[in-house]
């Protein structure tokens, strides 16, 4: 899952170690491990996905093993471990959602998108997926937009296409 | 109109700032429980209130909280659970976006009944746009001096914390949250030590949901005797329900515990009936985990009475004809909804979160999706109708965390009770691919005289 791509390590910026100071100081003297998540969250908003050098380079932040990064990354569905469109759309497809209609909305996202799940158009701007529940299930269909996690409800295809043309004019 | 005690001020404009959740009498709770009454009496006042864990296993709330071990010098910790992902619940997510004060006033005063000093709300990580809002509210509180040091010149000192999550359903389990808190995979610890002895960094701690802790300002401001006097039998107090799913106004509603369910799916009040003037065919009553029932079943109990939205009543019968409350996910099918592929969708939802640890979980969420995706898809035998139910009593009750339960009983109630559908699917590999089974006899009406149990 892990594989190391060439690319260029990222560096962090001062603002970004500035917000990483804030998080540690959250927790006990020696448990800052805790941080972690929390870590991975702040440089995902930053790249928009998690590298592995940025892995690297959390795990010397934070005094313990690239490993313990790692399967932290691998574990939480959140993380994007390759990169994403600058809107990666998430489109729960869990019973409630499907109950009202999520099937049909991740059908037309592919057909408006021209795009498998998971994969990335051309522009750069755009991928989606299907994810398990996201506790709106009174309000579905529903989708989020990382890394703001935006959140639209009541979908039709009608309010997506609209959704994606607005995206597109940002 | 029923008893409103966390959700009486939701519509009033500007609730979710501290000043207006203030000028509705907000934070009176903690001004009584730091100034008047002794950790204990709080303790003893959530206890007599009956109030019972809000996040789906129902176990005293006063109760959990009396188990927290008090060595000296040893930090404890209350950690609040916001990871909701039980599908079908977002009673949480509602309350945190509209009322985030309510959770942070619950805090405090239930961080001052258990002594911590440091508290945590595990917040799911998707719910991005809420874990902003609380750490708005908090920061509003602590400018205001209702947290940090010295509180209210009572020389109680609390810090409260919003961690968020990274896309896990497991983490809703205490002991994975607790994992995952302290920056690991959240896989599920082996109790005992229960949390209660040896928690987050081994301290003592206590874990309650959202609106457990939200449910405890009402119990200090007015009493927990006056709690126990809403609700029914042991089923004490208001819950919030989120309904979802076939209905005419799906939303979160907080009802008074004893409501009937047919009232409830039916009446204007709350859900407004079936969506698009079509019938009900079956429920799941308290989240994807709990026994999925026909609507007969839902409406009536075995025996013909009414069925009740109350811990008690909605267990009655056990799983052969009840289910469970759950975490208040109450999700309606209407009459073109397949079970077949619910259950398919649910299996491949347990599938996907299980964490791995236990293999009758790992191998057994997976093995039971694609005998269900088989089935769904036309390509099904008789054998896998008995081969999934031999499955799911393997996963029962042999797993480290109840996600393995929880993933076998939607499988083994759809079974249970509709299981001519699954048949029909064998039977019928071309039209179940082009049409849906129906309401078929899931519906009929239960009468009022003794009735076998349904097989």
């Amino acid at each position: 899952m892990l594989k190391v791509e060439e690319q260029t390590p990222v560096q962090f910026s001062s603002e970004l170690l500035a917000k990483f100071d804030e998080v540690k100081s959250r927790y006990p003297e020696g448990k800052h491990k805790s941080a972690l998540l929390p870590l991975l969250h702040l440089v995902q908003a930053e790249f928009l996905w998690v590298p592995t050098s940025a892995m690297d380079q959390v795990a010397e932040y934070l005094n313990i093993q690239p490993i313990e990064v790692y399967e932290v990354a691998t574990f939480y569905t959140m993380y994007f471990l390759k990169p994403q469109g600058k809107y990666a759309l998430e489109v729960c497809r869990t019973g409630p959602c499907c109950l009202v209609g999520a099937e049909k909305i991740l059908d037309h996202l592919e057909n408006k998108l021209g795009v498998k799940e998971g994969e990335v158009t051309a522009d750069g701007l755009f991928s989606f997926r299907g994810v398990e529940c996201l506790a709106a299930c009174g309000f579905g269909p529903v989708l989020q937009i990382s890394p703001e996690y935006t959140f639209y409800e009541n979908l039709t295809t009608e309010s997506v296409d609209k959704l994606i043309e607005d995206l597109k004019n940002k | 109109m029923s008893r409103k005690l966390l959700l009486e001020h939701i519509n009033v404009p500007g609730i979710n700032t501290l000043e207006v959740y203030r000028q509705k009498g907000g934070y009176r709770a903690v001004e009584k429980a730091l100034k008047t009454l002794t950790p204990e009496e709080i303790v003893e006042e959530v206890k007599k209130s009956g109030l019972r864990g809000r996040g789906g296993a129902g176990f005293p709330t006063g109760m959990k909280w009396s188990f927290l071990a008090k060595p000296e010098g040893v930090a404890r910790y209350l950690v609040c659970n916001a990871d909701e992902s039980e599908p079908g619940t977002f009673k949480d997510r509602y309350l945190m976006t509209y009322i985030p004060h309510a959770l942070i006033e619950g805090m405090i005063v239930s961080s001052f009944a258990l002594g911590a000093k440091v508290s945590y709300i595990y917040v799911r990580g998707e719910m991005m746009p809420q874990i902003r809002i609380l750490e708005k509210a908090i920061a509003e509180a602590k400018a205001a001096g209702w947290l940090g040091k010295n509180i209210l010149g009572t020389g109680y000192d609390l810090e409260l914390y919003v961690q968020p999550g990274g896309g896990a359903y497991i983490c809703g389990e205490e002991t994975a949250l607790l994992e995952s808190l302290e920056g690991k995979r959240g896989n599920p610890r082996i109790k005992p030590p229960f949390p209660a002895i040896a928690g987050l960094y081994g301290c003592p701690t206590v874990v309650n949901n959202v609106e457990s802790i939200a449910a405890v300002v009402p119990i200090i401001n007015d009493g927990g005797d006056e709690y126990a006097k809403i609700g029914i039998g042991r089923s004490t107090g208001t819950k919030l329900i989120s309904a979802s799913g076939n209905l005419v106004k799906p939303g979160v509603y907080e009802i008074e515990l004893g409501l009937p369910v047919e009232e409830f799916i039916y009446s204007d009040e709350y859900c407004g009936g079936i969506a698009n003037g079509k019938k009900l065919k079956a429920t799941v009553a308290g989240g994807s985990s709990v026994p999925v029932l026909p609507a007969n079943l839902t409406l009536k109990l075995a025996n013909g009475e009414p069925r009740l939205m109350s811990y008690e009543s909605l267990s009655e019968g056990g799983f052969a004809t009840g289910t469970m409350m759950g975490s208040g996910g109450f999700i309606a099918f209407d009459e073109d909804q397949c079970i077949v592929r619910n259950t398919w969708n649910f299996s491949r939802f347990y599938h996907h979160e299980s964490c791995g640890q236990c293999s009758p979980c790992r191998e057994g969420t997976g093995w039971m999706e694609k005998v269900l995706h088989k089935i769904e898809h036309g390509h099904g035998s008789m054998d896998d109708v008995d081969l999934l139910w031999d499955i799911q009593r393997k996963i029962e009750g042999n797993t480290i965390c109840p996600l393995g339960d929880a993933a076998a009983w939607p499988v083994a109630s759809a079974i249970r009770h509709f299981r001519d559908e699954f048949e029909w699917h064998i039977k019928e590999p071309v039209n179940s691919q082009q049409q849906n089974y129906g309401l078929a006899n899931y519906a009929t009406p239960i009468e009022k005289a003794p009735v076998t149990e349904e097989k």
